[in-house]
């Protein structure tokens, strides 16, 4: 236990060392984080009137933000297939920072739900009183929560394992493995439901939503952990295997691949038969009534979710470049997709036939890039502390913490002022 | 911990903290962390004194849990509330239902000529803020030859109605019998009473506006900022179902005026209504207007394929016999 607490300090000092370009790359998320905090004071003291939210458009940035992230968080879950099913052992470490992305989106997922509460100050009522099994809402919370708590069991039990040089015991961890497999099918089925369940939105009320979505979630969540890939490979001591790569992105041209013909289903179902159920498609796609909101953004995430597609099936990604560009295209798109794409033209027009459009304004927006600096920040310093960890600097049989980072390209300009400061002080 | 490790982290510790420019680093960087957190939550300060519950608002229990001496003094809380924003003492009663009953509302739209005075009825009756201003009641302009409401008109604007060449749709709650909003509550803040109506308790919503986005009827409204009503137009007869004060960042909706409607009266649309065409009363009783009209006309409700079982019914007179068509008859007769 004491050994334990030892190791959280580590942790907490290690997380604030780092080279300059860690430096620089923590503090601007942290002035980010802030700008969202007082962004959200704002909101707490106006109320909701602060986003650009309203009777007819419930729902928006918010929960387009929250909808994408729970898709993120199943980053994981598509390594740990490759690991623990085909016994893929090159790639064991990455289900760590898999798992660890889970986490940090979780926990964005539940600030994202937060933000958008109108009374937090009656988040207790949840324990007094919980609608379950009847709201889906309810089997959200429980399933998200549950998934925070497995992913954090499982990568903290693995990585403190690794900082005390023991052999993780199968029994502690892969029971959770197997559960956090079937967890993170939950947590998107959930989800989808959550929208699926309303008869009275015909645009949500369709079988194909929750599919799509856990194709989409396949696809945005390893792309992501490509990305980190590549930062870990370039920035730090920490050398990716290239099967990681190579695993990961037939997981993503996969996922997309079923994601573009579930795309094409749903617009054939919408369009073909011409229902007035297909209003808000309508909206979406085309535009309706004279109002064409969304229309640019929709085709700008078809556009990029096709072009990143045709360059991931083509042999050029094997180089890290193109395969890098490819990710980032397919996560905004998914981004857009899955937000602006899902939740917002489900309330256009409103049931009652109204058509309001809908704007995130500038607080709400600040707010919602608040959330991802801190989701950003706490994934940082996950990676912070499971690098060192992972490759040895970091151990309880390490005395100085500078070991930790000795070797580490990202903490050398920091390690030469300590020594300085040693200096000095002797 | 073993022993020989213990010492020599804890000299590193101390190495770094007896640094002089390390100390002062680390000592301003942590002022200064703190300075930007204080500053980003300084709009705080702001924040209402209603905004922050009070230990007993906090701990007031649902509205089916609390017993007797508790639902008094939560009513004698909003009396003292009432009484310290606006200087009106207000009767504030938690009026219930009763049994035998279950209301229903009709509504004639070959009567209605789309005046909306039914609308503000209701703002005014149920202490809706003014500012911006909630209605519970939309009043859509229908062309002739369609009951598709996307077809219809929310913001018409004549200087005289009706218009002949349409007709006119008031939509409220539909207090349906198998309500989705009380389905999706995560807190059971929403729900429907014995006698049909669907009710919120002001004080357990946690304003997710999750019902907002079930509800097929767009019958819920959300309180996006601190509600705002003059002290002039507050209506002093309060319940705590219905049209008390609400708060920022909570839902409300259409009660059927249960402060009235549970104690013999009409509700306020129906009361202001010029023409005749709300129609409300106990279904469960035979002789009521409602059930001859059920019983009788040729009564629709709205949406009928979301399967949420409407308690709001609308219907035509029969003008015309009925080989001459139904609703698509009424257009043709210009």
């Amino acid at each position: 236990m004491k050994e334990y607490l030892r190791f959280l300090k580590r942790c907490f000092r290690l997380s604030f060392i780092g080279d300059r370009r860690y430096i620089a790359w923590m503090t601007f998320l942290s002035i980010v984080a802030l700008l969202g905090l007082n962004a959200y004071a704002k909101q707490l003291v106006f109320g909701l009137a602060t986003t650009g939210l309203t009777d007819q458009v419930s729902w928006g940035l918010y929960i387009a933000n929250f909808t994408f992230l729970v898709g993120m968080a199943a980053a994981a879950v598509m390594l740990v297939i490759p690991v623990y099913i085909y016994r893929n052992k090159e790639l064991h470490d990455l289900v760590i920072f898999g798992e660890l992305l889970a986490v940090a989106s979780i926990i964005m997922c539940l600030m994202f739900v937060v933000v958008d509460m109108g009374r937090v100050d009656r988040m207790h009522h949840m324990l007094l009183r919980f609608n379950f099994p009847i709201s889906m809402l309810t089997w959200d919370v429980i399933v998200l929560n549950v998934y925070l708590v497995l992913n954090l069991h499982i990568c903290g039990y693995l990585i403190y394992c690794a900082y005390m040089h023991r052999t993780p015991s199968k029994m502690f961890y892969i029971p959770f493995v197997f559960m956090a497999i079937l967890w993170a099918v939950s947590i998107h089925t959930v989800t989808a439901f959550l929208y699926v369940g309303l008869g009275g939105r015909p645009f949500w009320n369709s079988a194909i939503i929750a599919p799509r979505f856990l194709a989409s979630a396949f696809a945005a969540g390893p792309a992501f952990l490509i990305l980190t890939m590549v930062a870990l490979d370039r920035f730090t001591a920490y050398i990716v295997p290239e099967k990681a790569f190579l695993t990961l992105r037939n997981i993503v041209t996969v996922a997309m691949t079923i994601n573009m013909f579930l795309l094409g289903c749903e617009v054939f179902t919408e369009f073909y038969t011409d229902s007035a159920h297909s209003a808000s498609a309508r909206y979406l796609f085309l535009g309706l009534n004279g109002y064409h909101g969304l229309v640019p953004w929709i085709w700008s995430a078809i556009a990029m979710n096709a072009v990143a597609l045709t360059i991931l099936y083509l042999p050029m990604t094997r180089r890290r470049g193109f395969m890098s560009v490819a990710c980032v295209l397919l996560i905004v798109g998914i981004w857009i997709e899955k937000g602006m794409g899902l939740i917002v033209p489900a309330f256009i027009p409103t049931p009652l036939g109204e058509m309001v459009e809908y704007s995130p304004t500038l607080n709400e927006t600040l707010v919602s890039l608040g959330i991802w600096a801190f989701g950003l920040l706490v994934y940082t310093i996950f990676i912070r502390i499971t690098v060192p960890v992972l490759s040895g600097r970091l151990a309880v049989d390490r005395l100085y913490l500078r070991d930790a980072v000795a070797d580490l390209p990202w903490s050398a300009a920091r390690l030469s002022e300590t020594k300085e400061n040693e200096g000095s002080a002797s | 911990m073993t022993e020989d490790t213990k010492p020599e982290f804890a000299e590193v510790t101390h190495e770094r903290s007896f640094s002089r420019r390390g100390f002062l680093r680390n000592g301003l960087s942590v002022v200064g962390a703190m300075t930007a957190c204080v500053g980003a939550l300084s709009p705080l300060r702001e924040l209402d004194g209603d905004d922050i519950p009070s230990v007993e608002k906090f701990l007031q229990r649902h509205y089916k849990e609390m017993n007797g001496t508790e639902m008094a003094s939560a009513l004698e809380r909003i009396r003292r509330e009432v009484k310290k924003r606006w200087d009106i003492d207000p009767v504030v009663r938690d009026v219930r239902a009763k049994d035998g009953v279950e209301f229903v509302y009709a509504l004639n739209l070959s009567r209605c000529i789309g005046c909306r005075k039914c609308v503000h009825a209701c703002v005014e009756e149920n202490n809706q803020s003014r500012s911006p201003e909630i209605q519970y009641i939309r009043v859509l302009e229908m062309p002739r030859g369609t009951t598709d409401i996307e077809k219809g008109n929310h913001h018409y604007d004549r200087p005289t109605v009706p218009d002949d060449d349409h007709f006119y749709m008031p939509i409220q709650c539909h207090q349906c019998a198998d309500a989705p909003c009380v389905k999706v509550c995560p807190v059971e803040a929403t729900w429907t009473e014995k006698d049909g109506i669907t009710v919120i308790d002001y004080d357990w919503c946690i304003g997710c506006r999750y019902c907002e986005a079930a509800c097929p009827y767009w019958a819920r409204r959300f309180n996006y900022t601190k509600p705002e009503i003059p002290a002039a137009d507050i209506n002093p007869e309060m319940s705590y179902l219905s049209n008390r004060p609400r708060e920022k960042g909570v839902m409300e909706k259409c009660t059927f005026c249960l402060h009235r409607t549970r104690e013999g009266k009409m509700p306020a649309c129906l009361e202001v209504c010029p023409t005749g065409a709300r129609k409300f009363g106990n279904v469960l009783d035979p002789d009521s207007e409602v059930s001859q009209i059920l019983k009788n006309k040729r009564v629709f409700v709205l949406k009928e394929e979301v399967g949420t079982l409407p308690r709001f019914f609308y219907y035509f007179d029969e003008r015309y016999p009925r080989t001459e068509g139904g609703l698509d008859g009424e257009g043709e007769t210009k």
